[in-house]
């Protein structure tokens, strides 16, 4: 536990230095005890387990969006987890449930138990299509078809600059429709 | 989306920074000031006889008390906008600007005031201070909600009542220099009252818009 969370901050450390490979390490990394503290958090809530998915990718969501919030001489587990509990507790509640969240489904996770999976969710993807058309094409270029930024302006004649832009842009606006749902 | 596609898109923008939140609160909080000063300088203005109150340390202790709210509480809130954050060793700083009211009340008390204790509570001015400092609050609060909205509080009405807390406290250091009313007696009853009013609503708005 202690060195899983301990990576954890050397990883994270790593990507706010500007090292993209880590910080997508450290994403992966992290999924599948998400995803596992959100299946129990459901469970726990006499919630199909099916959502766990959208839950999972809105935390991965205000993760990225609110990491200039972690501070680099902090763990970063105890940051994640009490994100990761919000999304799970602002779920919960659009459903109109009662909450009850314990802090330990996110901590409590053995490192036996981590499976790697990829799963899709509906959310994102529908509110993908709400987005305006540049955007969304960003976004589709590079999630779907796995463009890089460098193709992605060149196949839409933009700027990477630009490119930059609306990738950011665009998963900041999904962020807040899925928020506002 | 799968959730593999959405982790390369998160880290295809990994470049992208954002600031501090204490950068945009700082920024937020400097747009906002010259609208609170432009309804302090055109209802209010600064009290006629200035000069002179400054050697009274009654009226130098309203500054003392208003703004050991306002900079403990743009402490505290930058604080929570940390998602883990708790409030527990944090609060006490809230509680600066009671024990220098408390003292202030204690001394005046034993200097054998001039006037009647109802007196100096009531003062003259208390309506004015229940209308000013909730105005001049209003443009300080939306701009410490939209400084805070970049943080990621786990609590949003608590972090939206320090925001209130926050306005509340620079706004009422500016009507503190128009205020002819020192007794900390009436600082203690009618600035709290409008702060509570302005917490209640930062409060309220903070609940909705400081969610992320």
């Amino acid at each position: 536990m202690r060195g899983r969370e301990d990576e954890w901050t050397g990883l994270m450390r790593s990507a706010m230095a500007g090292d993209d490979a880590a910080y997508h390490r450290l994403l992966k990394a992290v999924t599948p005890v998400l995803r596992a503290a959100a299946r129990r958090g459901l469970a726990r809530a006499g919630q199909p387990p099916d959502q766990a998915e959208d839950i999972v990718q809105e935390i991965l969501l205000a993760v990225h969006l609110k990491r200039h919030t972690w501070d680099s001489e902090a763990p970063f587990a105890p940051w994640l987890f009490a994100i990761a509990r919000n999304k799970l507790i602002d779920t919960l509640r659009r459903r109109g449930r009662r909450v009850f969240v314990n802090i330990d489904d996110f901590a409590e996770m053995l490192p036996g138990e981590v499976p790697h999976e990829t799963a899709s969710a509906g959310e994102v993807a529908s509110q993908l299509n709400t987005l305006p058309q540049r955007q969304r094409d960003v976004l589709q270029s590079i999630a779907v078809d796995s463009a890089s930024i460098k193709d992605t302006a060149v196949k839409y004649s933009m700027s990477e600059g630009a490119v930059r832009v609306a990738l950011h842009r665009g998963l900041a606006a999904l962020t807040a429709k899925l928020r506002d749902q | 989306m799968d959730t593999d596609q959405l982790i390369r898109t998160l880290a295809a923008d990994n470049a992208h920074r954002a600031p501090r939140v204490g950068a945009v609160l700082t920024m937020a909080l400097l747009v906002a000031a010259p609208l609170s000063i432009l309804i302090f300088a055109t209802f209010l203005g600064v009290r006629h006889d200035v000069m002179s109150a400054m050697h009274n340390p009654f009226f130098d202790m309203k500054f003392a008390v208003t703004l050991s709210l306002a900079i403990p509480a743009i402490i505290v809130s930058l604080h929570l906008s940390r998602p883990e954050a708790l409030m527990r060793g944090w609060g006490w700083l809230l509680l600066l600007p009671v024990g220098l009211l408390a003292v202030a009340i204690g001394s005046e008390t034993m200097m054998a005031p001039a006037m009647p204790m109802t007196m100096r509570l009531m003062g003259k001015n208390s309506r004015v201070c229940l209308l000013a400092i909730p105005a001049m609050s209003l443009p300080l609060l939306a701009g410490a909600l939209f400084g805070l909205r970049h943080g990621a509080p786990s609590h949003p009405a608590l972090a939206g009542a320090l925001a209130g807390l926050v306005s509340a406290g620079l706004a009422a250091t500016l009507y503190a220099s128009h205020c002819t009313d020192d007794s900390p007696l009436f600082v203690a009853t009618w600035y709290t009252l409008a702060t509570a009013l302005v917490t209640a609503i930062g409060a309220l708005v903070g609940s909705k818009v400081l969610r992320y």
